[in-house]
């Protein structure tokens, strides 16, 4: 046949992919500086769908880059500045072979840096792209702030995350925006709502940490160079939509009553700003200082219908979010010294609160413990001494709890020395068919404005109407299961009921009558119909359903597993406290 | 002080040697010190005595050197008192002087005991002029050493022994200040004034009660102005003219900054002016457009199990703990075992933090990133949407009669044509005869062997059973039916074997019952070549097909003429192994199916008409549609498959309801019903209309899963079949019992 042979690979999907080592070659760098640029870019591999074809032909494990994503490397100015660090190297240490120090001076000074602004820029267009993916940088800046400033990196870097998460702080408690907070066993997860979009963040325990070998830090600076000056641009933004001083600075007046406090006792003069704006004890500097806020009052429009519904439940949303940010207000609080000072004063300034501590904790205390006007006293000890009686003696744990109830809990249950309720995690939204754990029942039977006062009474009665309460639950549950596997359920009932009713004929002398329920029988007769029905379907449509339904049976499997390990650990307790009362 | 203490060592003439040397060397060194005092200080208190003293001291060792006598000795004392009690600085300055001082006197007074009072060093005793050697090594000589003069001193009369020591030790009240001096050999017993020395410097004082450590300092170089300078030497000329070694230098630097070889000096901005408003004006950067950007998925939120106090439910308990360890960290479903605190101030720290937070870096940057698209469909949308089974009736949905008896499983069912009679064989060598309504007995044979196949003839006006056993196939005649059906079936099985056809016919014999045999209803015997598996009566009534699988030969279905007691052999090739037969109800058509496929036959025209292809493994069982046009077939491989003929040689439907192989099909013969039978114990009937318009094709819809046999070996229902007028249904299972749902 006429006509050029088509070579294999010079077409197709074989051209749009690149390996790494080809990569790196086209751009003329080291794997590590490659790594680096790739963190930097937000470049990351591509999985092809016919590996065979892009690796030519090979099945060889490779990792594949978009030729594309590797051309737009290319005009990066960053290249250059790597190219150029690599220089400096040479240079420092040709001038530390000469001993020529004054140069290793000058050189020092001159070292190559680079700014990743027009990268910031460029991965993340618009504001809001920032914002949604501040999550991780949130993260990795409060880890590297609670770095010792020894060892595994610069100081800078660790004092630079260590001033961000403090503005960010600071913002979340200017705006009031935190909505959650979570005690897990990693750390403290708070999530607050920053312009509409839903920011998590870990912040973990305030221990030194224990390094470990298999962690390449090189990864992770790098990674926070790109997220520190990301968050700095990101704060400064948010600082002026807020109206406030960027750096933030603290009002006026509450800076001149810190600065009668002797300073010198808890930081260098450096740092000494830095320390009182992350006692988060007070409110910054705004560039115009209005009074307050305007309320940003909904206008109302004519609507119809849907519309209506649908603008109410906003409106009553927001109402809601008011209501939850003013939690604390009114509140005095002060903290006793074994608690995370950092994360309560954080989360009580979000809701309006008032907060202090003992002046040798930290700086930026407002009021002394002897303060008549504390409300609550937060307390995570057994037993404490000194005890005033206006004052609740509380366990750190009701601050968060209320946080995520959305209102003031009743602080009986937290007393000192009380054993606390669980504290649950406020982002498992539990949908129909999921275990729902009784105490969250509970609390959401409170945000619904029901008292439980009447639980609370049978609690000390016996315990056991509330229990019984409890199981019905779980029947009702149970029955809620049911209805989800209803199918085979059924028809196993049904054939129960048949291979009975013919044992019944053999077995029984004097007749019974049969007592019929016409909504079980109808029920049965869907169940079975639907069954029918299923054996009915194609291949690909069965397998589908297979799968879902095997992915819902198990859900209620887990449920009901969960449900019936409470209940044991109920009917244990129980038997417990009867064998204590005995 | 060591240059001293070696010229102890040697004799005294090279010891005054040493001194001279000693001498020139003090001497540099005061006038240094001198000139030093001169430069930094200005004892504004007494400049004059210092001089003084330093006058005196030169001379004192100038003159100490060159004499010997101890006449001075007291005007020394006395300097030395001076120096003592003059400014401390000279103490240093003093004391080599000093310590010739006392060489001398220790030439002249060596047996002097009071020279303690004014020795003020801490210089070494040097009357033993054996130097700084271990005393031991005068252990076995009477001396200890030499004096000055070169005489041997000698060692104190007695030695004290332990006892001696122990005893002054008891009784002498100053033996705790009693210090033995190794190199005289005697005791010294301390005064009062020495003790509290010893005490002093014990405790880390000075040795003179009276000097204070903490005298105001003197600042003279303060920040008043002074009256006069310090110095007042004129400012040397270099000081007004500027530097040409500078000048170079600078200029050079100045060259290199020019030239750009050194750059400036950057300055720091790391304040807070690094930071500005990056999004002051929003538009869509180049990567916006340039590629599909994945965001990278956020980290999942946790869950109650994660709480520091969490509800007691979503603890572990040993079991979930012990499998949690067991599992590789790959396949865990939670990477972290939950734990309860009872306060907060109990958390530790999280020991895999940091490794967490890693793993996240690395999946950021290496994990490639795809769309996955979640099928978010209702299930109940899956299931297709099907005419209720209740507007589909009649069909059997209750068992109402179980027909016992049979020993052995029942392999094969049969209705007669009127649908009063139901016989069925066994494996226990019987074949019984059954009153349907009433599930009796009517009359049991004893065929002598496994009953393979059983089936009536359709023919409403004669009453024969075609039974399959072994090698033979048997023309029963059960004698159930009225007179003049049974004198037509005589009629039939009474017509006289013809001459010998020419085809196969030699393999086929045909024998009439003999004896008991024809008490029991056995009319024919018709004897195969081979094992029988199947009988199959044509609709007319005269024609029988049997099957005979076998792989290896052409013979293996054979088409009997019972009128004509006449035998053939349709095919003349082998196409596979044959499983089952069947005439068209209608037609002359006979349909074959072997292992994979049906082959419809054409009996007039001697050929193939049309090949059906099974899209199974192993066509187990086969029925036609009354109408003709439809078969169904059923396999070992669970399914069901519903051939249109109009339609296409490939299934229409596959139905995969079974869960085991299935063994029998049925259609009925008024309803439009089809049943199928398989080893999971179940018989399924299903609703197959047929329209009567080509462009319509069949409705297919389950209705009913019927169970009620027992499954024993393996094997459940083995056969079914549909009442000929009723929407019953009769099926046998490997229990022995045949029921009857209706």
């Amino acid at each position: 046949m006429g006509g050029l042979q088509k070579k294999k690979f010079e077409r197709g999907s074989a051209t749009n992919y690149i390996t790494r080592n080809k990569a790196r070659k086209k751009l003329q760098l080291s794997l590590p500086d490659f790594r680096r640029l790739c963190i930097l870019k937000g470049i990351y591999p591509h999985e092809p769908k016919h590996k065979k074809k892009v690796n030519k032909g090979s099945t060889a494990a490779r990792t594949f880059y978009l030729l594309k994503d590797i051309r737009f490397l290319l005009h990066e100015p960053i290249v250059g500045k790597f190219r150029d660090y690599k220089v400096f190297v040479r240079k420092l240490k040709k001038a530390y072979g000469k001993t020529e120090y004054s140069d290793v001076e000058r050189l020092r000074e001159n070292k190559p840096t680079y700014k990743l602004d027009h990268i910031i820029k460029e991965r993340y267009p618009s504001f809001i792209d920032a914002l949604r993916d501040i999550d991780d940088s949130l993260c990795m800046c409060f880890l590297f702030s609670t770095f010792a400033r020894t060892g595994k990196c610069h100081v800078q870097t660790i004092q630079l995350c260590r001033r961000l998460t403090v503005e960010w702080m600071n913002f979340v408690i200017a705006s009031r925006a935190l909505k959650k907070v979570f005690i897990s066993i990693k750390g403290i997860y708070y999530q607050a709502e920053v312009m509409g979009q839903l920011t998590t963040w870990l912040v973990p325990y305030q221990f030194s940490h224990d390094h470990p070998t298999d962690v390449d830090y090189r990864v992770m600076a790098t990674f926070t160079e790109l997220y520190t000056t990301l968050l700095g641009f990101v704060n400064f933004r948010l600082y002026h939509s807020l109206n406030l001083v960027y750096p933030p600075k603290l009002d006026s007046k509450a800076a001149s009553e810190l600065k009668e406090e002797d300073e010198d006792d808890y930081a260098m003069n450096s740092e000494s700003y830095l320390e009182k704006l992350s006692a988060l004890s007070d409110s910054l500097t705004r560039v115009f200082s209005t009074a307050e806020e305007e309320e940003a009052e909904l206008d109302q429009f004519p609507v119809e219908g849907e519309d209506l519904e649908k603008m109410e439940a906003r409106e009553k949303e927001q109402r809601q979010q008011e209501v939850q940010k003013k939690l604390f207000e009114g509140l005095k609080f002060f903290l006793n010294r074994e608690v995370p000072r950092e994360s309560l004063a954080f989360v009580i300034r979000c809701f309006g609160g008032e907060v202090s501590w003992d002046k040798s904790v930290c700086i930026g205390s407002t009021y002394e413990v002897t303060d008549e006007t504390i409300t609550h006293h937060i307390v995570d000890r057994p037993n404490i001494d000194k005890q005033y009686i206006n004052r609740y003696y509380i366990q750190p744990q009701w601050v968060y709890d209320c946080v995520n109830a959305k209102v003031r809990l009743p602080v009986e249950d937290y007393f000192i020395g009380v054993t606390l309720p669980p504290h649950l995690s406020p982002f498992v939204e539990e949908k129909d068919g999921d275990y729902v754990p009784p105490e969250k029942l509970k609390i959401m039977a409170l945000q619904r404005g029901e008292k439980p006062a009447q639980e609370e009474e049978e609690d000390d009665e016996e315990g056991e109407d509330e229990e019984e309460g409890d199981e019905d639950e779980e029947e009702e549950e149970e029955e809620d299961e049911e209805e989800e596997g209803a199918e085979e359920k059924n028809l196993k009932k049904l054939e129960e009921q048949k291979s009975q009713g013919k044992s019944l004929q053999v077995k029984v002398t004097a007749g019974k009558v049969k007592t019929e329920n016409p909504a079980r029988l109808e029920q049965e007769e869907k169940a079975e119909e639907k069954r029918l029905a299923i054996m009915m379907m194609k291949k690909k449509e069965k397998y589908l359903y297979d799968k879902i339904m095997f992915g819902k049976k198990r859900k209620i499997r887990e449920a009901n597993k969960l449900a019936a390990k409470r209940k044991a650990h109920d009917d244990a307790e129980k038997l417990k406290k009867k064998k204590a009362k005995k | 002080m060591e240059e001293s203490s070696s010229g102890n060592m040697r004799s005294s003439e090279q010891g005054e040697e040493m001194k001279k040397v000693q001498e020139k060397s003090v001497k540099k060194r005061s006038k240094e010190e001198e000139e030093e005092q001169e430069q930094i200080f200005s004892f504004s208190s007494k400049p004059a005595e210092e001089e003084d003293e330093d006058l005196s001291d030169s001379e004192d060792s100038v003159y100490s050197g060159l004499e010997d006598s101890g006449s001075d000795s007291e005007d020394d004392e006395e300097n030395d008192e001076q120096e003592v009690e003059g400014s401390d600085d000279d103490d240093l300055k003093a004391e080599p002087g000093q310590n010739l001082q006392e060489e001398e006197k220790k030439g002249g007074e060596t047996d002097r005991l009071d020279e303690y009072e004014y020795d003020s060093s801490d210089e070494e005793d040097i009357r033993n002029t054996v130097g700084n050697i271990p005393m031991e090594w005068y252990k076995d000589f009477p001396h200890i050493g030499y004096d000055l003069d070169g005489k041997k001193i000698c060692k104190p009369i007695r030695n004290k022994d332990e006892l001696d020591d122990f005893l002054d030790k008891m009784e002498n009240p100053d033996y705790w200040r009693t210090v033995h001096d190794k190199q005289t050999g005697s005791d010294i017993v301390l005064s009062d004034e020495q003790v509290e020395l010893v005490n002093r410097l014990q405790r880390g004082q000075f040795g003179d009660v009276n000097f204070n450590e903490y005298q105001p300092q003197v600042e003279f170089f303060s920040s008043d102005l002074m009256l006069h300078p310090v110095t007042n030497r004129p400012a040397d000329k270099r000081s007004f003219i500027p530097s040409l070694l500078e000048k170079e230098k600078v200029s050079k630097l100045v060259h290199a900054i020019k030239m750009g070889w050194i750059k400036p000096r950057r300055q720091n901005d790391d304040g807070g002016g690094r930071y500005y408003d990056l999004w002051a004006s929003e538009d869509s950067s180049i990567l916006a457009n340039h590629r599909m950007h994945l965001p990278a998925p956020k980290i999942p939120l946790p869950g109650h199990h994660e709480s520091y106090n969490p509800p007691p439910e979503y603890l572990f308990t040993d079991e979930e703990r012990a499998l949690w360890e067991q599992q590789d960290p790959s396949d865990r479903k939670c990477p972290f075992v939950p734990r309860k605190f009872s306060s907060l101030r109990q958390v530790p720290a999280f020991p895999r933090f940091i490794h967490e937070r890693f793993e996240r870096c690395l999946d950021l940057y290496l994990c490639p990133r795809q769309r996955k698209m979640r099928v978010n469909v209702n299930p109940d949308d899956l299931i297709p949407k099907l005419p209720k089974p209740k507007d589909l009736q009649p069909f059997p949905t209750t068992q109402s009669l179980v027909y016992r008896g049979h020993s052995g499983l029942v392999r094969s069912i049969s209705v007669s044509p009127s649908g009063q009679w139901l016989a069925s064989g066994s494996d226990d060598g019987s074949v019984r005869f059954w009153e349907v309504r009433s599930s009796r007995c009517m009359k049991t044979v004893e065929v002598g062997g496994a009953v393979k196949s059983i089936a009536w003839n359709p023919n409403p006006s004669v009453c024969l059973l075609a039974v399959a056993l072994g090698s033979r196939v048997l023309i029963l005649s059960p004698a159930l039916a009225d007179r003049q059906v049974l004198s037509s079936s005589e009629k039939l099985l009474s017509g006289q074997q013809e001459a010998e056809s020419p085809e196969g016919a030699g393999s086929v014999t045909w024998s009439e019952g003999e004896g008991e045999e024809l008490n029991q209803g056995i009319r024919l015997k018709i004897q195969h070549p081979k094992d029988v598996h199947q009988v199959v009566w044509h609709a007319k009534g005269d024609y029988l097909a049997s099957v005979m699988p076998d792989h290896s030969s052409h013979l293996q279905v054979f088409i009997h003429q019972v009128s004509r007691r006449r035998s053939q052999n349709p095919f003349r090739k082998n196409k596979g192994l044959v499983q089952c037969v069947s005439f068209h109800p209608v037609r002359p058509y006979f349909f074959v199916a072997t292992q994979r496929s049906v082959r419809i036959y054409n009996l007039v025209k001697q050929e193939m008409t049309k090949k059906l292809q099974a899209n199974s493994k192993w066509i187990s069982s086969m029925a036609v549609h009354p109408g003709g046009d439809h078969v169904i077939c059923g396999s070992y491989d669970c399914r069901l498959s519903w051939f249109d003929l109009d339609l296409s040689t490939k299934p229409y439907k596959m139905l995969r309801h079974h869960k085991k192989a299935v063994r029998g099909v049925a259609y009925h013969r008024l309803y439009p019903l089809f049943a199928s039978a398989s080893d999971d114990g179940s018989v399924i009937v299903c609703h197959g209309t047929v329209y009567s318009d080509l462009l319509q094709n069949p409705l297919i819809v389950p209705v009913k899963v019927l169970r009620g046999h027992v499954i024993t070996h393996d094997l459940g229902v083995l056969d079914v079949t549909f009442h000929p007028t009723q929407p019953w249904i009769f099926s046998s299972g490997a229990d022995a019992t045949i029921r009857l749902f209706t």
